[in-house]
């Protein structure tokens, strides 16, 4: 095994038991991916507004914060027509390029997780990219309840 | 307002969203549980009815942007130094109803806080101070019976005690946390308070609920509670825990039993308080077995016995009219622990003309109590732990200097843990996931978290203590109790002080 694949690889892993459905991760993930960075510009004043990267899945008083899970042998790279979804083998991080996707979809169907979202106005895709400018991702630090926790694999 | 009845109109908080930072996430709305916030789909907006607000402050708690504010609003009555708006209102609320006023927490009423009418000693040229961090400083408390006097036996030269102990408790810290059932605040809470309990070296008490299957595993730091409506009670149960504790009353609603709706008795719940599910947890007002010294001495053989003289038992009280002699005759009966409940301590339900009219301030209590011990000479016989009102280390150490041994802290750690006092916890819709058992709002509290949160009160607690008896040269807390000499009067009546124990200020 070589050096870079012993590299550490961080997961966002949501916590079913504790998630308590207040969508704040959802916030965060807007402001994060914001132009401004500031919640309040990033929905009242950004045109188009970011989306949230990833989603509350709710079931009664189930809920979790799904989001991309960074797989180790991603569907959605083998589906990618485009070569727009690539994953970086240094990092773990499966990056997507928009200025190569050509809004095909073709990763949307492929997710079995359904963390892969359809932006049809601009006919590309968004996805969970684990917040490269910050130490933790906006929705680990987000979270009042420790329901989105950030581990480190080996792989 | 329009289809509501008079008493709902007048709300008692008024919500001021500002629009300019509102950016319409609706977290407020999902934290609500009484259905105050509301969204308009058309208009992309947020709406309120505050007639429904309860005051709890979670929403404004977890605004993301900080665009709500929740204050009290205003009254609209004519001002009225008899008739208070609290007054008006509830009368407005009795007269539709015909119902008892309910609530929750401890009394609020603005009677006299005599932790606050105490000051503590520090010493100053003729006595050194002493620095905790750099000298040991000994906060262990042990509770149980001391015997009258200690007998030493020399073997080949070598003094060994021979005096043999009834069963002790070892604290690191003199705090334990209250009894609160499960039932009136849920499993995570109780899991935070347990695994705080072992992470301190002190106590958690379990209220009369029973203990949860998952919690037997942190049985050296918790106290099983019996009280009046035996829930949960079995001999496994007694043997879990390191103490047994006799709850007689509750400083909250001295003279009555417990009531935990039906509604709040879900499957776990039931197994563990065994009865069935739905079914309403009425705990009698008396114990139907105690109607006498004589048969308190009864109930306490019988937990011993059953506990193969291995526990402490505890008697808890409220703090009554005439504590003192009840006291004296509870240690008769064989308590090893006296806990006095003053008139400031929580609930998860009480009706509110009793929860405010009825008990006496846990300093007097205390004191009238250890003073009675004393001169009957069986102060050493039990131990005093008195609950009720303890909102920092400074009344940890006046209760100490007061007399008592320990103290339990049961609201604070609600604080702890997220509580905002709102009151309403007989609803059981506490949008801080403590007093429910709705799963939804349940998982608000995280036991892990809980667990963090109650472990660093009780360690700040500890450092403050340790600083306090420091500055009054003292090297350990033992050497602090009962010694009233450390604490003066500000402001009391000389009864007050007389009752108390203690010197004016100055004097």
């Amino acid at each position: 095994m070589s050096a870079i694949q012993q590299r550490k690889r961080k997961r966002v892993v949501p916590i079913e038991e504790a998630c308590i459905g207040c969508r704040l991760c959802e916030v965060a993930c807007v402001t994060e991916h914001s132009r401004s960075k500031d919640p309040v510009r990033a929905f009242k004043e950004e045109n188009p507004r970011p989306r949230p990267r990833n989603v509350l899945e709710e079931r009664g008083h189930e809920s979790f914060s799904l989001s991309c899970r960074h797989c180790t042998e991603p569907h959605c790279v083998d589906a990618c027509i485009a070569g727009a979804m690539v994953r970086d083998s240094e990092t773990g991080r499966v990056i997507h390029h928009p200025e190569k996707c050509v809004g095909c979809w073709s990763c949307v169907m492929n997710c079995p997780f359904g963390a892969i979202h359809m932006d049809r106005e601009r006919s590309v895709i968004y996805k969970c990219d684990l917040c490269p400018e910050r130490e933790r991702p906006a929705c680990v630090d987000a979270c009042p309840n420790r329901a989105l926790i950030l581990i480190e694999v080996e792989e | 307002m329009l289809f509501k009845p008079i008493h709902q109109s007048y709300g008692d908080f008024s919500i001021e969203r500002d629009p300019q930072r509102c950016i319409g996430c609706q977290v407020c709305l999902r934290q609500c549980s009484y259905g105050v916030h509301q969204y308009n789909d058309r208009l992309c907006e947020l709406t309120q009815d505050e007639s429904r607000c309860v005051g709890c402050h979670r929403c404004e708690a977890l605004c993301p942007t900080g665009a709500l504010t929740i204050r009290r609003t205003p009254s609209d009555f004519r001002e009225n130094a008899l008739w208070e708006p609290t007054y008006i209102k509830n009368i407005y609320k009795q007269a539709a109803t015909g119902g008892v006023l309910l609530t929750g927490m401890g009394n609020p009423a603005p009677y006299p806080i005599y932790w606050d009418r105490m000051l503590l000693d520090a010493s100053q040229v003729t006595n050194p101070s002493i620095d905790p961090l750099r000298e040991p400083m000994e906060l262990k408390t042990f509770l149980g019976c001391r015997p009258d006097a200690l007998e030493v036996e020399y073997d080949g030269g070598v003094p060994r005690l021979k005096t043999r102990f009834t069963p002790q408790l070892e604290l690191d810290y003199p705090l334990l946390f209250s009894a609160m059932s499960y039932g009136s605040i849920n499993l995570n809470v109780h899991k935070g308070l347990a695994r705080a309990a072992e992470a301190c070296g002190i106590l958690y008490n379990t209220g009369e609920g029973g203990l949860h299957p998952s919690l037997y595993t942190y049985g050296k730091n918790t106290i099983v509670q019996v009280a009046s409506g035996r829930f949960g009670v079995h001999a496994d149960y007694l043997r879990a825990g390191a103490a047994v504790e006799i709850k007689i009353g509750q400083g909250a609603k001295p003279g009555i039993g417990g009531h935990l709706p039906g509604e709040k008795i879900g499957r776990e719940i039931s197994l563990t308080r065994m009865i069935p599910e739905g079914s309403d947890a009425i705990s009698p007002a008396p114990h139907h077995d105690i109607y006498s010294i004589e048969d308190l001495r009864q109930l306490i053989y019988a937990l011993k016995e059953a506990t193969d003289y291995e526990k402490p038992v505890f008697v808890k009280i409220a703090a009554v009219h005439n504590s003192a002699a009840i006291a004296s005759g509870m240690v008769r009966a064989g308590a090893d622990v006296i806990c006095l409940d003053g008139f400031r301590g929580g609930t998860g339900a009480a009706p509110t003309m009793i929860r405010n009219n009825v008990g006496i301030p846990v300093e007097l209590a205390l004191a009238s109590v250890d003073d009675r011990l004393r001169q009957e000479g069986i102060r050493n016989q039990a131990s005093i732990v008195v609950a009720g009102g303890i909102r920092c280390s400074a009344d940890v150490v006046k209760a100490i200097a007061l007399g008592a041994d320990a103290v339990y802290i049961g609201t604070a750690a609600l604080i702890a843990v997220g509580c905002t006092l709102c009151q309403r916890c007989y609803t059981g819709k506490c949008p801080w996931g403590i007093a429910t058992n709705d799963p939804y709002l349940a998982k608000r509290v995280h036991p892990d978290i809980a667990a963090e949160k109650l472990t660093n009160l009780v360690k700040a607690w500890g450092h403050e203590i340790q600083e306090m008896l420091g500055g009054m040269g003292i090297n350990a807390l033992e050497s602090l109790r009962g010694n009233r000499d450390k604490l003066r009067a500000v402001g009391l009546h000389p009864a007050e002080m007389e009752v108390l124990g203690i010197k004016p200020a100055g004097g």
